[in-house]
Protein backbone atom coordinates (compact mmCIF):
# COMPACT_ATOMS: atom_id res chain seq x y z
CA UNK A 1 0.00 0.00 0.00
CA UNK A 2 1.18 3.34 -1.32
CA UNK A 3 1.34 6.26 1.25
CA UNK A 4 0.33 9.64 -0.30
CA UNK A 5 2.76 12.31 0.08
CA UNK A 6 1.64 15.70 1.73
CA UNK A 7 1.16 18.29 -0.49
CA UNK A 8 0.19 21.45 0.84
CA UNK A 9 -3.31 23.35 -0.83
CA UNK A 10 -1.26 25.70 -1.90
CA UNK A 11 0.91 23.63 -4.11
CA UNK A 12 -2.22 21.56 -5.38
CA UNK A 13 -4.14 24.69 -6.33
CA UNK A 14 -1.07 25.76 -8.42
CA UNK A 15 -0.51 22.73 -10.23
CA UNK A 16 -4.07 22.25 -11.08
CA UNK A 17 -4.00 26.42 -12.07
CA UNK A 18 -0.74 25.57 -14.59
CA UNK A 19 -2.29 22.86 -15.61
CA UNK A 20 -5.27 24.25 -16.76
CA UNK A 21 -3.69 27.10 -18.26
CA UNK A 22 -1.19 25.28 -20.54
CA UNK A 23 -3.90 23.30 -21.86
CA UNK A 24 -5.73 26.80 -23.13
CA UNK A 25 -2.64 28.49 -24.00
CA UNK A 26 -2.42 26.22 -26.81
CA UNK A 27 -5.25 27.10 -28.23
CA UNK A 28 -5.61 30.17 -30.48
CA UNK A 29 -7.80 33.43 -29.63
CA UNK A 30 -10.89 34.61 -29.15
CA UNK A 31 -12.06 38.19 -29.51
CA UNK A 32 -15.01 39.65 -28.21
CA UNK A 33 -14.97 43.09 -29.49
CA UNK A 34 -18.06 45.91 -28.90
CA UNK A 35 -19.77 48.10 -31.75
CA UNK A 36 -22.25 50.48 -32.08
CA UNK A 37 -25.20 47.85 -33.21
CA UNK A 38 -23.95 44.80 -31.13
CA UNK A 39 -20.80 42.54 -30.19
CA UNK A 40 -19.00 41.01 -32.55
CA UNK A 41 -17.01 37.91 -32.06
CA UNK A 42 -14.12 36.87 -33.84
CA UNK A 43 -11.49 33.53 -33.38
CA UNK A 44 -9.21 32.19 -35.97
CA UNK A 45 -10.93 28.40 -36.67
CA UNK A 46 -10.20 26.87 -40.00
CA UNK A 47 -12.87 24.43 -38.81
CA UNK A 48 -15.86 24.74 -40.83
CA UNK A 49 -17.92 22.47 -38.18
CA UNK A 50 -16.51 23.01 -34.74
CA UNK A 51 -17.53 26.20 -33.87
CA UNK A 52 -15.26 28.13 -31.11
CA UNK A 53 -18.47 31.06 -30.99
CA UNK A 54 -22.29 29.83 -30.45
CA UNK A 55 -25.73 31.29 -30.28
CA UNK A 56 -26.79 30.32 -26.46
CA UNK A 57 -29.90 32.45 -26.93
CA UNK A 58 -31.98 36.09 -28.02
CA UNK A 59 -29.29 37.76 -26.96
CA UNK A 60 -26.86 35.86 -25.96
CA UNK A 61 -23.72 34.26 -27.07
CA UNK A 62 -21.23 32.04 -25.96
CA UNK A 63 -17.40 31.97 -27.10
CA UNK A 64 -14.77 29.58 -26.10
CA UNK A 65 -11.24 28.49 -25.66
CA UNK A 66 -9.62 25.42 -25.06
CA UNK A 67 -10.45 21.66 -24.95
CA UNK A 68 -13.23 21.29 -27.87
CA UNK A 69 -15.01 18.60 -25.40
CA UNK A 70 -15.23 20.30 -22.59
CA UNK A 71 -16.54 23.61 -23.68
CA UNK A 72 -18.74 22.17 -26.14
CA UNK A 73 -20.82 20.60 -23.02
CA UNK A 74 -20.74 23.62 -21.38
CA UNK A 75 -22.06 25.48 -24.55
CA UNK A 76 -25.31 22.96 -24.44
CA UNK A 77 -25.31 22.63 -20.75
CA UNK A 78 -25.98 26.89 -21.59
CA UNK A 79 -28.39 25.87 -24.22
CA UNK A 80 -30.61 24.02 -22.17
CA UNK A 81 -30.40 26.09 -19.18
CA UNK A 82 -31.78 28.93 -21.29
CA UNK A 83 -34.33 26.88 -23.13
CA UNK A 84 -35.50 25.57 -20.19
CA UNK A 85 -35.84 28.77 -18.42
CA UNK A 86 -37.09 30.39 -21.33
CA UNK A 87 -39.88 27.99 -21.48
CA UNK A 88 -40.58 27.96 -17.83
CA UNK A 89 -40.59 31.62 -17.32
CA UNK A 90 -40.41 33.87 -20.51
CA UNK A 91 -37.82 34.54 -22.70
CA UNK A 92 -37.06 38.29 -21.13
CA UNK A 93 -36.37 36.05 -18.18
CA UNK A 94 -33.05 34.29 -19.69
CA UNK A 95 -30.25 36.59 -18.35
CA UNK A 96 -26.51 36.45 -19.36
CA UNK A 97 -25.42 37.21 -15.72
CA UNK A 98 -27.80 34.04 -14.37
CA UNK A 99 -25.87 31.77 -17.23
CA UNK A 100 -22.78 33.30 -16.02
CA UNK A 101 -23.22 32.37 -12.40
CA UNK A 102 -24.16 29.39 -13.48
CA UNK A 103 -20.72 28.40 -15.45
CA UNK A 104 -18.86 30.35 -12.49
CA UNK A 105 -20.31 27.69 -10.23
CA UNK A 106 -19.61 24.89 -11.99
CA UNK A 107 -16.34 26.18 -12.89
CA UNK A 108 -14.89 26.91 -9.59
CA UNK A 109 -16.67 23.54 -8.22
CA UNK A 110 -14.93 21.59 -10.62
CA UNK A 111 -11.83 23.37 -10.27
CA UNK A 112 -11.64 22.90 -6.06
CA UNK A 113 -12.54 19.67 -5.98
CA UNK A 114 -9.37 16.94 -5.56
CA UNK A 115 -11.24 14.31 -7.81
CA UNK A 116 -11.71 15.90 -11.46
CA UNK A 117 -9.28 17.08 -13.71
CA UNK A 118 -9.71 20.74 -14.06
CA UNK A 119 -11.29 22.33 -17.28
CA UNK A 120 -9.06 23.15 -19.28
CA UNK A 121 -11.25 26.28 -20.93
CA UNK A 122 -12.30 30.27 -20.73
CA UNK A 123 -15.28 31.37 -21.81
CA UNK A 124 -17.12 34.66 -22.72
CA UNK A 125 -20.67 34.75 -22.23
CA UNK A 126 -22.24 37.98 -24.25
CA UNK A 127 -25.35 39.70 -23.81
CA UNK A 128 -26.79 42.95 -26.10
CA UNK A 129 -28.90 45.15 -24.21
CA UNK A 130 -31.03 47.75 -25.96
CA UNK A 131 -28.20 50.34 -26.01
CA UNK A 132 -24.66 49.47 -26.28
CA UNK A 133 -24.50 51.20 -22.53
CA UNK A 134 -26.73 47.82 -21.62
CA UNK A 135 -23.97 45.58 -23.54
CA UNK A 136 -22.00 42.60 -20.88
CA UNK A 137 -19.07 40.58 -21.80
CA UNK A 138 -18.50 38.43 -19.02
CA UNK A 139 -15.03 36.35 -19.21
CA UNK A 140 -15.01 33.19 -17.02
CA UNK A 141 -11.76 31.06 -16.46
CA UNK A 142 -10.89 27.56 -16.16
CA UNK A 143 -11.17 28.25 -11.94
CA UNK A 144 -14.65 29.38 -12.19
CA UNK A 145 -13.54 33.69 -12.04
CA UNK A 146 -15.81 36.06 -13.69
CA UNK A 147 -14.55 39.06 -14.83
CA UNK A 148 -16.96 42.24 -16.18
CA UNK A 149 -15.46 43.42 -19.67
CA UNK A 150 -15.95 46.50 -21.29
CA UNK A 151 -15.11 47.53 -24.69
CA UNK A 152 -13.07 44.27 -25.71
CA UNK A 153 -11.96 41.50 -24.38
CA UNK A 154 -9.52 38.51 -25.07
CA UNK A 155 -8.97 34.79 -24.15
CA UNK A 156 -6.62 31.95 -25.39
CA UNK A 157 -2.94 31.66 -27.05
CA UNK A 158 -1.83 35.13 -27.51
CA UNK A 159 -4.31 37.34 -25.21
CA UNK A 160 -1.94 38.95 -23.51
CA UNK A 161 -0.50 40.53 -27.05
CA UNK A 162 -3.45 40.72 -28.81
CA UNK A 163 -5.16 42.55 -25.64
CA UNK A 164 -2.45 45.33 -26.09
CA UNK A 165 -2.73 45.53 -29.95
CA UNK A 166 -6.93 46.30 -29.10
CA UNK A 167 -6.03 48.30 -26.08
CA UNK A 168 -3.84 50.72 -28.61
CA UNK A 169 -6.69 51.60 -30.90
CA UNK A 170 -9.92 50.48 -29.71
CA UNK A 171 -12.59 53.06 -29.67
CA UNK A 172 -16.18 53.41 -28.67
CA UNK A 173 -19.25 53.15 -30.97
CA UNK A 174 -17.49 51.92 -33.95
CA UNK A 175 -19.01 50.55 -36.97
CA UNK A 176 -19.30 46.48 -37.87
CA UNK A 177 -16.74 47.06 -40.88
CA UNK A 178 -14.07 49.19 -38.23
CA UNK A 179 -14.86 46.77 -35.44
CA UNK A 180 -13.96 43.66 -37.65
CA UNK A 181 -10.81 44.81 -39.21
CA UNK A 182 -9.73 45.91 -35.61
CA UNK A 183 -10.17 42.24 -33.98
CA UNK A 184 -8.87 40.56 -37.33
CA UNK A 185 -5.69 42.54 -37.69
CA UNK A 186 -5.38 42.34 -33.45
CA UNK A 187 -5.85 38.48 -33.95
CA UNK A 188 -2.76 38.61 -36.71
CA UNK A 189 -0.83 40.58 -34.56
CA UNK A 190 2.32 38.91 -32.30
CA UNK A 191 5.33 40.54 -31.07
CA UNK A 192 7.38 40.13 -34.13
CA UNK A 193 5.53 40.16 -37.19
CA UNK A 194 1.65 40.97 -37.87
CA UNK A 195 0.09 38.32 -40.49
CA UNK A 196 -2.81 38.37 -42.35
CA UNK A 197 -5.39 35.92 -41.51
CA UNK A 198 -7.05 33.73 -44.87
CA UNK A 199 -11.09 34.72 -44.19
CA UNK A 200 -11.59 30.87 -44.71
CA UNK A 201 -9.85 30.53 -41.40
CA UNK A 202 -11.79 33.18 -39.42
CA UNK A 203 -15.08 32.41 -37.55
CA UNK A 204 -16.79 35.89 -36.92
CA UNK A 205 -20.29 35.98 -35.75
CA UNK A 206 -22.61 39.26 -33.84
CA UNK A 207 -24.94 39.67 -31.41
CA UNK A 208 -26.65 42.53 -33.75
CA UNK A 209 -29.11 44.86 -32.49
CA UNK A 210 -30.54 46.06 -35.26
CA UNK A 211 -32.12 42.45 -36.77
CA UNK A 212 -35.57 42.30 -36.05
CA UNK A 213 -35.93 39.00 -35.67
CA UNK A 214 -36.10 38.28 -31.84
CA UNK A 215 -32.81 35.99 -32.27
CA UNK A 216 -30.03 38.30 -32.42
CA UNK A 217 -27.39 35.87 -33.00
CA UNK A 218 -25.94 35.72 -36.74
CA UNK A 219 -22.93 34.15 -38.13
CA UNK A 220 -20.81 36.29 -41.39
CA UNK A 221 -20.24 33.96 -43.83
CA UNK A 222 -16.73 34.26 -45.67
CA UNK A 223 -17.63 35.49 -48.79
CA UNK A 224 -19.24 38.42 -46.80
CA UNK A 225 -16.33 38.77 -44.74
CA UNK A 226 -14.15 39.01 -48.10
CA UNK A 227 -16.33 41.85 -49.15
CA UNK A 228 -16.30 43.51 -45.39
CA UNK A 229 -12.77 43.31 -45.43
CA UNK A 230 -11.11 44.04 -48.64
CA UNK A 231 -7.63 44.23 -49.55
CA UNK A 232 -5.53 43.50 -46.38
CA UNK A 233 -2.30 44.67 -46.01
CA UNK A 234 -0.32 44.50 -42.63
CA UNK A 235 -0.42 47.19 -40.27
CA UNK A 236 2.18 49.51 -41.33
CA UNK A 237 5.86 48.66 -40.32
CA UNK A 238 5.69 44.87 -40.10
CA UNK A 239 6.88 42.34 -42.17
CA UNK A 240 5.00 41.63 -44.95
CA UNK A 241 4.17 38.10 -45.60
CA UNK A 242 4.36 35.92 -49.24
CA UNK A 243 1.58 37.39 -51.45
CA UNK A 244 -0.29 34.26 -51.77
CA UNK A 245 -0.69 33.15 -48.42
CA UNK A 246 -4.37 30.96 -49.70
CA UNK A 247 -2.28 27.87 -51.44
CA UNK A 248 -4.42 25.79 -51.99
CA UNK A 249 -5.10 22.80 -49.86
CA UNK A 250 -2.47 24.26 -47.41
CA UNK A 251 -4.59 25.04 -44.13
CA UNK A 252 -2.13 24.52 -41.64
CA UNK A 253 1.13 26.58 -40.97
CA UNK A 254 3.17 27.28 -43.99
CA UNK A 255 6.74 27.76 -43.90
CA UNK A 256 7.26 31.60 -44.37
CA UNK A 257 4.34 32.27 -42.18
CA UNK A 258 4.53 31.93 -38.76
CA UNK A 259 2.80 29.11 -36.54
CA UNK A 260 -0.14 30.07 -34.95
CA UNK A 261 0.21 32.30 -31.98
CA UNK A 262 2.05 31.31 -28.99
CA UNK A 263 1.36 31.68 -25.60
CA UNK A 264 3.74 33.09 -23.19
CA UNK A 265 5.66 30.90 -21.39
CA UNK A 266 4.10 29.40 -18.15
CA UNK A 267 5.75 29.95 -15.54
CA UNK B 1 -32.76 25.22 -7.57
CA UNK B 2 -30.60 26.15 -4.77
CA UNK B 3 -27.73 25.19 -6.29
CA UNK B 4 -26.50 27.53 -8.57
CA UNK B 5 -23.84 24.68 -10.24
CA UNK B 6 -25.46 23.30 -13.67
CA UNK B 7 -27.19 19.89 -12.84
CA UNK B 8 -24.97 16.75 -14.00
CA UNK B 9 -27.98 15.96 -16.54
CA UNK B 10 -27.52 19.37 -18.42
CA UNK B 11 -23.37 18.68 -18.83
CA UNK B 12 -24.50 15.00 -20.08
CA UNK B 13 -24.58 14.88 -23.90
CA UNK B 14 -26.63 13.22 -26.33
CA UNK B 15 -30.42 14.55 -26.43
CA UNK B 16 -31.06 17.13 -28.50
CA UNK B 17 -34.71 17.47 -28.09
CA UNK B 18 -35.43 19.27 -25.69
CA UNK B 19 -39.11 17.87 -25.17
CA UNK B 20 -36.80 14.68 -24.60
CA UNK B 21 -34.76 16.84 -22.01
CA UNK B 22 -38.21 18.34 -20.72
CA UNK B 23 -39.47 14.90 -19.77
CA UNK B 24 -36.33 13.98 -17.69
CA UNK B 25 -36.06 17.53 -15.90
CA UNK B 26 -39.17 18.64 -15.21
CA UNK B 27 -41.89 16.38 -16.72
CA UNK B 28 -44.35 18.85 -15.74
CA UNK B 29 -43.99 21.12 -18.09
CA UNK B 30 -45.11 19.09 -20.50
CA UNK B 31 -48.71 19.35 -22.09
CA UNK B 32 -48.98 16.12 -21.66
CA UNK B 33 -46.99 14.97 -18.13
CA UNK B 34 -49.78 15.92 -16.02
CA UNK B 35 -52.10 13.55 -14.17
CA UNK B 36 -55.94 14.71 -15.12
CA UNK B 37 -58.79 13.72 -12.68
CA UNK B 38 -60.92 11.50 -15.35
CA UNK B 39 -64.24 12.98 -17.05
CA UNK B 40 -65.12 14.87 -19.57
CA UNK B 41 -63.31 18.45 -19.57
CA UNK B 42 -63.93 20.19 -23.13
CA UNK B 43 -66.41 22.52 -21.84
CA UNK B 44 -64.26 24.09 -19.21
CA UNK B 45 -61.82 26.30 -21.60
CA UNK B 46 -62.20 28.06 -24.77
CA UNK B 47 -61.43 26.85 -28.19
CA UNK B 48 -59.83 28.19 -31.19
CA UNK B 49 -61.77 27.86 -34.28
CA UNK B 50 -60.98 28.21 -38.39
CA UNK B 51 -57.64 27.90 -39.66
CA UNK B 52 -57.01 27.91 -43.68
CA UNK B 53 -53.98 27.70 -45.05
CA UNK B 54 -52.80 27.11 -49.15
CA UNK B 55 -49.36 27.32 -51.16
CA UNK B 56 -48.81 29.55 -53.78
CA UNK B 57 -45.53 29.01 -56.61
CA UNK B 58 -42.77 30.49 -54.01
CA UNK B 59 -44.17 30.09 -50.95
CA UNK B 60 -47.17 29.42 -48.14
CA UNK B 61 -50.48 31.71 -46.49
CA UNK B 62 -50.89 30.74 -42.94
CA UNK B 63 -54.09 32.93 -42.01
CA UNK B 64 -56.57 31.90 -38.91
CA UNK B 65 -59.69 34.30 -37.53
CA UNK B 66 -59.63 35.55 -34.16
CA UNK B 67 -62.46 34.09 -32.46
CA UNK B 68 -62.53 32.15 -29.16
CA UNK B 69 -65.56 30.05 -28.15
CA UNK B 70 -66.70 28.70 -25.04
CA UNK B 71 -70.20 26.60 -26.09
CA UNK B 72 -72.40 29.71 -27.10
CA UNK B 73 -70.70 31.90 -25.59
CA UNK B 74 -67.18 34.23 -27.64
CA UNK B 75 -64.91 33.77 -24.94
CA UNK B 76 -62.28 36.20 -26.58
CA UNK B 77 -62.68 38.50 -29.80
CA UNK B 78 -58.56 38.92 -30.63
CA UNK B 79 -57.38 35.69 -29.84
CA UNK B 80 -54.04 35.07 -31.71
CA UNK B 81 -54.01 31.23 -33.42
CA UNK B 82 -50.87 31.97 -35.91
CA UNK B 83 -47.67 31.61 -34.38
CA UNK B 84 -44.10 31.38 -36.41
CA UNK B 85 -42.76 28.31 -35.10
CA UNK B 86 -39.13 29.43 -36.51
CA UNK B 87 -37.51 31.27 -40.05
CA UNK B 88 -39.70 29.08 -42.30
CA UNK B 89 -42.81 27.28 -40.23
CA UNK B 90 -45.47 28.76 -38.77
CA UNK B 91 -48.56 26.72 -36.88
CA UNK B 92 -52.20 27.52 -36.86
CA UNK B 93 -53.97 26.32 -34.05
CA UNK B 94 -58.05 24.70 -33.74
CA UNK B 95 -58.67 22.74 -30.48
CA UNK B 96 -58.28 23.69 -27.00
CA UNK B 97 -56.69 26.93 -26.75
CA UNK B 98 -54.59 26.54 -23.81
CA UNK B 99 -52.81 23.58 -24.14
CA UNK B 100 -53.06 24.09 -27.95
CA UNK B 101 -50.76 27.44 -27.16
CA UNK B 102 -48.68 25.26 -24.71
CA UNK B 103 -47.84 23.25 -27.51
CA UNK B 104 -47.04 25.51 -29.94
CA UNK B 105 -44.96 26.72 -27.80
CA UNK B 106 -43.04 23.65 -26.80
CA UNK B 107 -42.83 23.27 -30.58
CA UNK B 108 -41.03 26.19 -31.22
CA UNK B 109 -38.85 26.13 -28.62
CA UNK B 110 -38.09 22.41 -29.98
CA UNK B 111 -37.01 23.82 -33.61
CA UNK B 112 -34.67 26.13 -32.00
CA UNK B 113 -32.98 24.03 -29.77
CA UNK B 114 -32.30 21.39 -31.76
CA UNK B 115 -30.83 24.34 -34.56
CA UNK B 116 -28.45 25.36 -31.93
CA UNK B 117 -27.30 22.25 -30.62
CA UNK B 118 -27.16 20.53 -33.33
CA UNK B 119 -26.06 23.91 -35.39
CA UNK B 120 -28.34 23.26 -38.73
CA UNK B 121 -31.84 22.88 -38.96
CA UNK B 122 -34.35 19.71 -39.04
CA UNK B 123 -35.61 18.96 -42.72
CA UNK B 124 -39.18 19.76 -43.35
CA UNK B 125 -39.86 16.49 -42.62
CA UNK B 126 -38.79 16.22 -39.79
CA UNK B 127 -40.23 19.48 -38.29
CA UNK B 128 -43.64 17.70 -39.57
CA UNK B 129 -42.49 14.99 -37.53
CA UNK B 130 -41.75 16.18 -34.64
CA UNK B 131 -45.33 17.93 -34.39
CA UNK B 132 -46.58 14.69 -34.37
CA UNK B 133 -44.80 13.18 -31.67
CA UNK B 134 -45.65 16.21 -29.63
CA UNK B 135 -49.24 15.87 -30.38
CA UNK B 136 -49.67 12.32 -29.86
CA UNK B 137 -47.99 13.06 -26.50
CA UNK B 138 -51.58 14.76 -25.67
CA UNK B 139 -53.81 12.09 -26.36
CA UNK B 140 -55.06 10.92 -22.74
CA UNK B 141 -55.96 14.63 -22.54
CA UNK B 142 -57.49 14.75 -26.29
CA UNK B 143 -59.49 11.83 -25.07
CA UNK B 144 -61.13 14.34 -22.11
CA UNK B 145 -62.01 16.53 -24.58
CA UNK B 146 -58.94 18.65 -24.40
CA UNK B 147 -58.09 17.54 -28.36
CA UNK B 148 -55.85 19.58 -29.87
CA UNK B 149 -55.39 19.93 -34.03
CA UNK B 150 -52.71 21.69 -35.70
CA UNK B 151 -52.05 22.69 -38.89
CA UNK B 152 -48.48 23.04 -40.06
CA UNK B 153 -47.28 25.18 -42.96
CA UNK B 154 -43.30 25.92 -44.21
CA UNK B 155 -41.29 26.84 -46.87
CA UNK B 156 -39.31 23.59 -47.78
CA UNK B 157 -35.70 25.60 -48.55
CA UNK B 158 -33.90 22.40 -50.27
CA UNK B 159 -37.19 21.48 -52.19
CA UNK B 160 -37.68 24.99 -52.94
CA UNK B 161 -41.92 25.08 -52.41
CA UNK B 162 -44.53 25.87 -49.85
CA UNK B 163 -46.17 22.61 -47.92
CA UNK B 164 -48.59 21.98 -45.51
CA UNK B 165 -49.20 19.19 -42.97
CA UNK B 166 -52.45 18.16 -40.98
CA UNK B 167 -52.75 16.09 -37.75
CA UNK B 168 -54.90 14.43 -35.78
CA UNK B 169 -54.96 13.81 -32.16
CA UNK B 170 -53.62 10.82 -32.22
CA UNK B 171 -50.87 12.37 -33.78
CA UNK B 172 -51.12 11.10 -37.23
CA UNK B 173 -49.67 13.44 -40.48
CA UNK B 174 -51.06 14.21 -43.18
CA UNK B 175 -49.34 16.58 -46.34
CA UNK B 176 -51.75 18.19 -47.92
CA UNK B 177 -52.03 19.85 -51.81
CA UNK B 178 -52.71 23.06 -52.51
CA UNK B 179 -55.04 24.13 -49.19
CA UNK B 180 -56.77 22.78 -46.20
CA UNK B 181 -58.34 24.36 -43.77
CA UNK B 182 -58.79 22.92 -39.84
CA UNK B 183 -61.28 23.51 -36.97
CA UNK B 184 -65.08 23.97 -36.90
CA UNK B 185 -65.39 26.53 -39.59
CA UNK B 186 -63.43 24.46 -41.92
CA UNK B 187 -65.95 22.49 -43.97
CA UNK B 188 -66.96 26.33 -45.03
CA UNK B 189 -63.70 27.40 -45.31
CA UNK B 190 -62.75 24.26 -47.57
CA UNK B 191 -65.45 24.53 -49.75
CA UNK B 192 -64.77 28.19 -50.46
CA UNK B 193 -60.64 27.24 -51.18
CA UNK B 194 -61.64 24.52 -53.32
CA UNK B 195 -63.28 27.03 -55.86
CA UNK B 196 -61.20 29.66 -55.65
CA UNK B 197 -57.91 27.90 -55.19
CA UNK B 198 -55.90 27.93 -58.30
CA UNK B 199 -51.86 26.47 -58.43
CA UNK B 200 -50.63 29.99 -60.07
CA UNK B 201 -52.12 32.28 -58.02
CA UNK B 202 -49.29 35.67 -56.64
CA UNK B 203 -48.38 36.13 -53.08
CA UNK B 204 -51.58 38.58 -52.77
CA UNK B 205 -54.14 36.38 -54.24
CA UNK B 206 -53.25 33.85 -51.93
CA UNK B 207 -53.90 36.25 -49.18
CA UNK B 208 -57.03 37.26 -50.55
CA UNK B 209 -58.17 33.93 -51.12
CA UNK B 210 -57.16 32.88 -46.91
CA UNK B 211 -59.86 36.40 -46.22
CA UNK B 212 -62.38 34.65 -48.25
CA UNK B 213 -62.77 31.54 -46.88
CA UNK B 214 -62.52 32.85 -43.55
CA UNK B 215 -64.96 35.11 -43.99
CA UNK B 216 -67.07 32.12 -45.52
CA UNK B 217 -66.34 29.73 -42.67
CA UNK B 218 -67.55 33.12 -40.40
CA UNK B 219 -70.69 32.93 -42.31
CA UNK B 220 -71.95 29.81 -41.83
CA UNK B 221 -69.79 28.77 -38.43
CA UNK B 222 -71.30 30.81 -35.43
CA UNK B 223 -67.72 29.89 -33.64
CA UNK B 224 -65.88 31.89 -36.11
CA UNK B 225 -65.34 35.31 -36.38
CA UNK B 226 -65.21 37.09 -39.31
CA UNK B 227 -63.68 40.36 -39.97
CA UNK B 228 -64.72 42.76 -37.16
CA UNK B 229 -65.40 46.33 -38.67
CA UNK B 230 -66.22 48.19 -35.93
CA UNK B 231 -63.21 47.25 -33.49
CA UNK B 232 -60.95 46.88 -36.62
CA UNK B 233 -60.31 43.29 -35.50
CA UNK B 234 -58.79 41.47 -38.56
CA UNK B 235 -57.58 38.00 -39.73
CA UNK B 236 -53.83 37.19 -38.71
CA UNK B 237 -52.02 36.41 -42.14
CA UNK B 238 -48.44 35.13 -41.96
CA UNK B 239 -46.42 34.35 -45.46
CA UNK B 240 -43.11 32.37 -45.94
CA UNK B 241 -41.09 32.47 -48.81
CA UNK B 242 -37.36 31.68 -49.22
CA UNK B 243 -36.80 35.29 -47.61
CA UNK B 244 -38.63 33.39 -44.45
CA UNK B 245 -41.53 34.10 -43.00
CA UNK B 246 -43.26 37.15 -41.78
CA UNK B 247 -46.72 38.39 -40.25
CA UNK B 248 -48.44 40.88 -42.71
CA UNK B 249 -49.08 44.23 -40.58
CA UNK B 250 -52.56 44.51 -39.58
CA UNK B 251 -53.11 47.61 -42.13
CA UNK B 252 -52.52 45.47 -44.87
CA UNK B 253 -55.25 42.65 -43.87
CA UNK B 254 -57.46 45.53 -43.36
CA UNK B 255 -57.16 47.16 -46.56
CA UNK B 256 -57.52 43.48 -48.22
CA UNK B 257 -60.71 42.75 -45.57
CA UNK B 258 -61.84 45.94 -46.50
CA UNK B 259 -61.91 45.22 -50.75
CA UNK B 260 -63.50 42.20 -49.92
CA UNK B 261 -66.18 43.52 -47.88
CA UNK B 262 -66.56 46.04 -50.07
CA UNK B 263 -67.10 43.32 -53.51
CA UNK B 264 -69.42 41.30 -50.65
CA UNK B 265 -71.61 44.29 -50.74
CA UNK B 266 -72.91 43.54 -54.01
CA UNK B 267 -72.30 39.75 -53.86
CA UNK B 268 -72.80 38.26 -50.38
CA UNK B 269 -71.69 34.83 -50.97
CA UNK B 270 -68.31 36.05 -52.39
CA UNK B 271 -66.85 35.78 -55.89
CA UNK B 272 -69.10 33.47 -58.81
CA UNK B 273 -67.08 30.20 -59.87
CA UNK B 274 -67.30 29.99 -63.51
CA UNK B 275 -68.90 26.65 -64.67
CA UNK B 276 -67.48 24.68 -67.50
CA UNK B 277 -69.36 25.45 -70.76
CA UNK B 278 -71.33 28.46 -68.80
CA UNK B 279 -70.53 31.93 -68.15
CA UNK B 280 -66.79 32.86 -67.30
CA UNK B 281 -67.63 34.28 -64.17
Amino acid sequence: MSMPFYVSPEQQMKDRADFARKGIARGRSVVAVQYAGGILFVSENPSQALHKVSEIYDRIAFAAVGRYNEFENLRIAGVRLADMRGYAYDRRDVTGRGLANAYAQTLGTIFSSGGEKPYEVELFVAEIGDTPEEDQIFRLTYDGQVADEHGYAVMGGAAESVASYLKERYSTGASLDDALHLAVSALGHNDTEDRVIPVDDLEVAVLDRTRTQTRKFRRLSPSRLDTMLGDRVPSAGAVTTPAAPEAPGATGPQPGEPDPPVAPPVS
Amino acid sequence: MNDPRLPPAYLRPGVSSFSEFLAGQSPDLLPGGRALPAGQAGDLAPHGTTIVALTFPGGVVLAGDRRATMGNIIAQRDIEKVFATDEFTAVGIAGTAGIAVELVRLFGVELEHYEKIEGTTLSMDGKANRLSALIRGNLALAMQGLAVVPLLVGYDVPAGAGRIFSYDVTGGRYEETGFHSVGSGSLFARGALKKLYRSDMREDEAVMTAIQALYDAADDDSATGGPDVTRRIFPIVHVITNEGGRSLPEATVAEVADRMIAARMSRPDGPLAGLPGGPVA
